[in-house]
């Protein structure tokens, strides 16, 4: 079974993943203009960063991840190599927009003619109830079923099912037998991603033996960002199991039932694609922070710091989806994906609201053979404050919960509390701050501290469908830019409903949103300013000093 | 059980620390039944991830004892770290749900696992049948009070729900511990000990 990390003899793991994988910090010097060099752009930490260095989502689906993103010859002919890039961005623009229209609309054409006469408001709804009943299952012979946007299935390799996104794995075992079908027609190698599209869906296949990830989805996104997700999802279940257990179990058993091990963790993985739907921190592969006076944050981070244990290798404190502080061993970083990962994990559970919970949990991009123990609790009854100490040794929960009782105690000696009360009642800043007028929204994201910062989404974007329409334009920019064939720095775009801008450089990612009145010469001034704005707020957007025990 | 004596205007009072674990299926209670303990109140929880741990301090006439509960996932993937949990315990509940047989049937099975890591007499164990509120839907009838006889185990039926019998069944193991408990000679030969650890 799986080894526990604290087993092994200090940090010396065979595969050396505890080490940061891909060279970091290497380029910094060497980056070329436009704009900043890494390590010096706005957000950038002033003591090196806090995470394991990535380049964003390609990490997730970069060949040394063992995946290769690959299309379909079809769709790859279907594309005119001719076309200019800028024209073919337009066309997409023009049609994202009407598309994302349409989708408006076809949903509002199968609510009225859906039998119940209503379509599921949110996703989430259907699998909370039916988690808390135990009996309403979707019927996957129904309209509402099929007309759920983005579907999600995980089966192994045998083509036994592991997870629905909705509707019980039983009922659609005939389905994921089409799929293991297609799966085996599709692909000789392991590890790869294939896409089919059709009849308005994208249908993704992620291997990643021993398991199987299909997405069916109706969204615009690419199939890289599909995949992307899927492989978050295949993380979610390793963050469970651990990869070396997962892999043993179906070397002893090939068509072993995994749902018996996953019981009553399929809303973690709900949760997570519910999150991915709405957070740009997945798309980013970032990090956002809770925006804290510098002085307070520093308070925070020295007490944690100070509250440490031998087998401590993270203290995070975070607040909703945002971090606070994070402290770490020495030497040891965390990745992007793994911390997402403990945001879903708390956000997927109520149960940390009461007591003090001790679960192993791995942290697959930081170390996928082993377990380390999480101590997760909120520090004070109705603030969201949850405090999260990442421990190597299963244990020492009496300990780590020490650790927690004299974190509490500096917290309250430095007399931060109340500045920590204030900025909670402000989790998100407006954009009006920067005080640019056509200014709507921004993203923006510094590559060497793997963090980013971005506004409350504010008018007009207030509809829940708005906001995803806005994280969709951001998600398509995003794929432009990170095309792996035809990757484009800068983008700018004119819409009927808004304009968008995206510079992509070596130090940063920023993508903006605009009033569609302004102008492009506008919007290169606007961004100035905006850069401008960020580097004066640096302080309080991102965390500057990193501390480690 | 680790004794610590505190002293007061009376005198030296001891304090007694109780560790209970909650063991059982998915979503028979336990976690409900902590919380109706510790909390007082009962509200929709989600599923708990890993172990959860509560502590509940009682100030008795005679003594302090504090409660230190550990609730477990109930979950197979979880099982293999919570065994850690219930090593030293002094009490375990091992809940099932009045309303489902096949939690019943489960319930047995952590008492066999419990009786490989336990000598008889080391650990107070006590049967609970938790979801009482739901009689109309009783699946287990007197299955549970026999095989809690035969087994020598104490025996409970409880509803965190409408609040029947949870601090009862606390309260139980406690006393029983106490009672049965060899321990207790020792604990009077050595009153001066700081700590003693578990038999
Ligand atoms: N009717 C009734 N429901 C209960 C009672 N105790 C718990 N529940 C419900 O049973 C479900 C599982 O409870 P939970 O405490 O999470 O179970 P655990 O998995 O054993 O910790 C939840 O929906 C609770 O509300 C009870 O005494 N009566
Ligand atoms: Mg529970």
């Amino acid at each position: 079974m799986a080894a526990d990390v604290h087993k092994k003899k200090s940090w010396e793991v065979p595969n050396g993943s505890l080490a940061p994988g891909d060279g970091q910090h290497a380029e910094r010097s060497e980056s070329p203009t436009p704009g900043l060099a890494q390590g010096t752009e706005p957000g950038a930490g002033q003591e090196g960063a806090m995470f394991v260095h990535t380049r964003s989502y390609e990490d997730l689906t970069s060949p040394e991840d063992g995946a290769a993103a690959a299309r379909s010859p079809e769709e790859r002919r279907g594309e005119p190599a001719e076309q200019s890039s800028m024209e073919q961005i337009s066309k997409d623009f023009s049609e994202l927009s009407t598309q994302l229209t349409g989708m408006a609309l076809d949903l509002d054409e199968e609510m009225r003619a859906g039998k119940e006469g209503k379509l599921e408001p949110s996703p989430q709804t259907a699998r909370r109830d039916s988690v808390l009943s135990g009996k309403e299952e979707e019927d996957v012979t129904m309209d509402a079923w099929r007309s759920h946007r983005k579907h999600v299935f995980v089966l192994s390799e045998a083509g036994k099912p592991v997870y629905s996104r909705y509707g019980s794995e039983e009922a659609l075992s005939s389905t994921m037998g089409v799929m293991m079908a297609l799966v085996s027609f599709l692909e000789a190698e392991k590890n790869a991603i294939r896409s089919i599209h059709a009849d308005g869906y994208k249908v993704v296949f992620v291997r990643r033996s021993p398991l199987v990830l299909v997405a069916v989805a109706r969204t615009r996104q690419s199939e890289q960002e599909i995949a992307h997700e899927l492989l978050y999802i295949y993380y979610q279940i390793l963050s469970l199991l651990t990869w070396t257990q997962l892999n043993h179990i179906f070397q002893q058993k090939q068509n072993y039932d995994l749902r018996r091990l996953l019981a009553g963790s399929e809303r973690i993985t709900d949760n997570l694609l519910d999150l991915m739907a709405h957070d740009p921190s997945f798309l980013m592969g970032a990090v956002r922070c809770l925006p804290l006076a510098a002085s307070v944050r520093d308070a925070v981070s020295s007490s944690l710091q100070q509250a440490k244990a031998k087998s401590l290798v993270f203290s995070i404190l975070l607040s909703g989806n945002q971090l606070v502080s994070l402290v770490r061993k020495k030497d040891q970083f965390l990745h992007p994906i793994d911390l997402h990962l403990l945001f879903n994990l708390i956000s997927s559970s109520s149960s940390f609201r009461e007591g003090e919970a001790w679960t192993p949990i791995c942290l697959p991009k930081f170390n996928s053979s082993g377990f380390f123990h999480a101590h997760i609790s909120y520090l004070e009854q109705e603030m969201d404050l949850c405090l999260l100490l990442v421990s190597t040794d299963r244990e020492d929960f009496f300990t780590v919960s020490d650790c927690k009782r004299r974190f509490q105690e500096r917290l309250r000696r430095r007399g931060v509390q109340h500045a920590l009360h204030e900025a909670l009642r402000t989790p998100f800043y407006s954009v009006a701050q920067v005080g640019i007028p056509d200014l709507r929204h921004f993203i923006y994201k510094s590559k060497s501290s793997g963090l980013f910062t971005s506004p409350e989404i504010e008018a007009p974007y207030v509809q829940e469908e708005e906001k995803e329409r806005l994280l969709g334009l951001y998600q398509y920019l995003h794929s432009r830019a990170h095309n792996s064939s035809r990757p484009l720095k800068n983008i700018y775009f004119t819409g009927p409903r808004e304009n968008l801008l995206a510079w992509v450089t070596n130090a940063f990612e920023l993508y903006v949103c605009y009033s569609p009145l302004g102008t492009k010469a506008g919007a290169i001034n606007a961004v100035n300013k905006l850069m401008k704005w960020i580097r004066k707020e640096e302080d309080r957007l991102f965390i500057l000093t990193p501390q480690t025990y | 059980w680790a004794q610590q004596g505190t002293v007061t205007p009376e005198g030296p009072r001891p304090s007694h620390t109780y560790k209970v674990v909650l063991l059982g299926s998915m979503s028979v209670g336990k976690s409900s039944l902590a919380y109706r303990y510790v909390k007082n109140d009962f509200r929709e929880l989600l599923p708990t991830v890993g172990c959860s741990f509560f502590t509940q301090i009682l100030e008795l006439d005679e003594a302090t004892v504090k409660f230190e509960i550990w609730d477990t996932a109930g979950q197979e993937k979880y099982q293999s770290v919570c065994h850690l949990y219930y090593r030293d315990a002094h009490a375990a509940l091992l809940v099932y749900d009045i309303a489902n047989k096949q939690t019943f049937s489960r319930a047995k099975l952590w008492l066999e696992e419990l009786e490989k890591k336990f000598l008889p007499d080391e650990i107070v164990i006590a049967l609970v049948g938790n979801k009482t509120d739901l009689a109309a839907e009783r699946e287990v009838t007197t299955e549970g009070e026999d095989f809690a006889r035969t087994k020598g185990l104490l025996f409970m039926e409880t509803s965190a729900k409408s609040n029947h019998q949870v601090n009862d069944v606390f309260m139980a193991v406690g006393e029983l511990w106490h009672g049965s408990s060899p321990f207790i000679v020792t604990e009077m030969l050595l009153p001066a000990s700081p700590a003693c650890t578990t038999p």
